[in-house]
């Protein structure tokens, strides 16, 4: 059964002064997934987004939501629709002379539905949620970079939207903070379904949590399709931006990213075909990143997913590679190895860990239950990259665990 | 044909101009009906009007006293000096009280709201554009005009009468200090005159000003803040700009509006 999409852009074009910013956009956005938009700087996906909002109008072209033509909307259908939609700026635009609760309250109160204990009771699970309890009398003026981005979001996702655009919500952020968000998007994206369009420049991070990619370039959609698709593009302004972008280590763990892991697990693979050297792979995953995040935050949660990073690297040789393979997944491909000496790697791992605290301060928190997996595979001739990680995440099982 | 052009060239520039006033006008204005009909616009916004009353009205008063004050004293002074060279210093009072209530009450008291509340409004406003916090205002289905220009609008048109008519008083008050306590005309005198001479046509046509005046002020200071993003100037040289003509325009229209309103009040 084909999807049809919540967001249609047809031929969309927008001048601005003598800039043609826009020029014949064609994207697809589809209800739950999350889309990220990326570009060069400059090239529009501030304004395509506004567009999307109805900041903007388009000079020519159509916005469709569900099939329906925007422009062709009754105003109270226009209105219905805002309704819809949140609004994550790249500067945050928070208001200055509103604190933090009051900032987060706004839109709940402009829209008087709800009674003002209402209100309250949903801020303070919004603040609650992105540990903002304790700041809500500040001004954001008060407020660090990344404390101003949590509380853009709370303000966004107050009202339960169904679609939340997101305009570079990581710019300026330090490698954990940045994590965070991405982790708090995706977290809250699962948790409550809507469907996201997010503007950034994180490659290849903005990846790991999107389920769609589109590319805009010289005011127009050069690639769209799924994230592990524009990692194979040959379009050459495709392939030159993500290269050109994609730094070769991974900013919050320090290890190899994706591609350079990618790369070297083809080579161990036309090794393992010409020579017959053998090679496994180990598949780590933090299964519950996302309980740490409840418990102690998305912050810690980064630090403890690079804390883990580290143990894995020292427990690495030179020749090993290891590679952040999803947001909370490092692969790690260990040449000259059977499937056993894999699981002996793990078995030392685990030692490693067991030896050294992970998780700091939530470790002494009461009811934590906390357990890293590792899925063990040994290449074999013949079979492809895909099917070596699958093999290895069939075998995933748990070899940490930490209870309290 | 080229000399025709040549010609033609300042006469189209001065039709450009003028063209482009007429339009700013025209703007200005509907700015001043859509922000004016969106006060009406339930729920009522009272608590923010309230604040804005609080921040153009409250907040003036020290300096609107201390201006009505002096300008009531130099009143006085210049007054009986000129008067005494007639020996008629007796209607002291009658100028001090005429020219406070008809014009420099109204005048003056626009003129420091705008330096005081009028370049703060165009600033605060100009700076919620360009950080995008209007832009937000929008995504949340919270309509700019109605949450940021109506209450400053519906808080000016209140504010602004009773601003003049204090000014009024310790503008009287203040002619009375020089031209009785300091110069030794008999006080009796001095109010009597200033009594007998203001009729209620002149009370109302001050109050008729302030009025004007208040809906010109806020207009034009909420206006340019409102569209610093449409200058050529961007980020703070914008705001700063914006603010500049705030003051000026609306400074200036206070005047030309003064006398057109004056012309038709006499």
């Amino acid at each position: 059964m084909t999807r049809s999409p919540l967001i249609q852009l047809r031929d969309v074009v927008k001048t601005l002064g003598a800039n043609r910013v826009l020029d014949g956009v064609n994207l697809d956005i589809y209800r739950g997934e999350i889309t990220a938009i990326i570009g060069k700087s400059g090239s529009g996906k501030s304004v395509l987004l506004k567009h999307i909002i109805g900041l903007h109008e388009p000079d020519g072209g159509a916005i469709l939501f569900d099939g329906r033509l925007r422009a062709a909307m009754s105003p109270a259908e226009r209105k219905a629709l805002k309704k819809k939609f949140s609004y994550v700026f790249q500067d945050t635009a928070l208001f200055d002379f509103l604190n933090v609760f009051e900032n987060v309250a706004l839109p709940l109160k402009e829209r008087n539905a709800l009674s003002p204990a209402e209100v309250s009771r949903r801020v303070r699970d919004k603040l609650h949620q992105l540990d903002l309890h304790d700041v809500e009398l500040k001004y954001p003026a008060q407020l660090s970079g990344g404390m101003k981005k949590r509380v853009a979001l709370a303000r966004a996702l107050v009202t339960d939207p169904e679609i939340v655009l997101f305009d570079e919500p990581t710019t300026g952020l330090d490698p954990i903070r940045k994590n965070a968000v991405h982790s708090m998007i995706l977290d809250y994206q699962r948790r409550f379904g809507f469907t996201g369009v997010v503007v950034s420049h994180e490659i290849p991070d903005i990846f790991f949590i999107s389920q769609r990619v589109a590319m805009l370039d010289e005011g127009r959609i050069v690639f769209e399709g799924g994230p592990e698709e524009i990692q194979e593009a040959v379009a050459p302004e495709v392939k030159n931006f993500i290269q050109g972008l994609e730094s070769p280590r991974d900013d919050l763990t320090g290890i190899a990213s994706q591609s350079i892991g990618q790369n070297r697990l083809l080579q161990e693979m036309s090794r393992l075909q010409r020579y017959q050297i053998p090679f496994s792979i180990v598949l780590l995953a933090m299964d519950n990143l996302e309980d740490v995040d409840r418990i102690a935050g998305h912050v810690v949660a980064q630090t403890v997913f690079k804390t883990f990073a580290n143990h894995v690297t020292q427990s690495t040789y030179i020749t090993d590679t290891c590679f952040r393979f999803d947001i909370n997944k490092i692969l790690v491909a260990l040449p000259d190895t059977n499937e056993d000496q894999a699981r002996d790697f793990c078995r030392k791992l685990a030692r490693t860990m067991q030896s050294h605290a992970l998780f700091g301060s939530i470790e002494a928190v009461k009811g934590f239950c906390y357990s890293v997996s590792a899925g063990v595979a040994q290449a074999k001739q013949g079979t492809g990259l895909d099917d070596l990680i699958a093999a290895a995440g069939q075998t995933q099982a748990v070899f940490y665990e930490c209870r309290n | 044909m080229a000399i025709l052009v040549t010609l033609k060239s300042p006469v189209a520039a001065i039709g450009r101009e003028v063209l482009d006033f007429t339009q700013h006008l025209g703007r200005l204005f509907l700015f001043f009906v859509w922000g004016f009909v969106l006060i009406f616009q339930p729920p009522f916004q009272f608590d923010k009007i309230r604040q804005q009353i609080y921040f153009i009205g409250m907040k003036s008063v020290f300096v609107i006293c201390l201006t009505g004050a002096f300008t009531g004293m130099v009143l006085g002074l210049q007054g009986y000096y000129a008067l005494v060279k007639y020996g008629s210093t007796a209607a002291l009072g009658s100028a001090v009280a005429l020219s406070l209530i008809r014009e420099m009450g109204p005048v003056l008291t626009a003129i420091m709201v705008i330096a005081r509340a009028g370049s703060s409004m165009t600033a605060e406003i100009g700076i919620m554009r360009i950080s995008e916090q209007i832009d937000a205002l929008q995504t949340m289905d919270i309509n700019p005009m109605r949450y940021l220009v109506s209450p400053r609008i519906a808080a000016a048109l209140i504010c602004f009468p009773l601003l003049t008519a204090l000014f009024d008083v310790v503008g009287l008050y203040g002619g009375y200090l020089s031209g009785s306590a300091l110069l030794g005309l008999n006080p009796a005198f001095y109010f009597a005159r200033a009594q007998s001479s203001v009729q209620m046509i002149d009370i109302v046509g001050g109050f008729i000003k302030s009025v004007v005046f208040a809906a010109v002020v806020v207009t034009v200071c909420c206006f340019q803040g409102y569209y610093t993003h449409t200058r050529a100037e961007f980020g703070a040289k914008g705001v700063s700009i914006s603010t500049t003509s705030a003051v000026v325009i609306s400074c200036v229209l206070v005047l030309i509006t003064d006398y057109i309103l004056t012309t038709f009040l006499l």
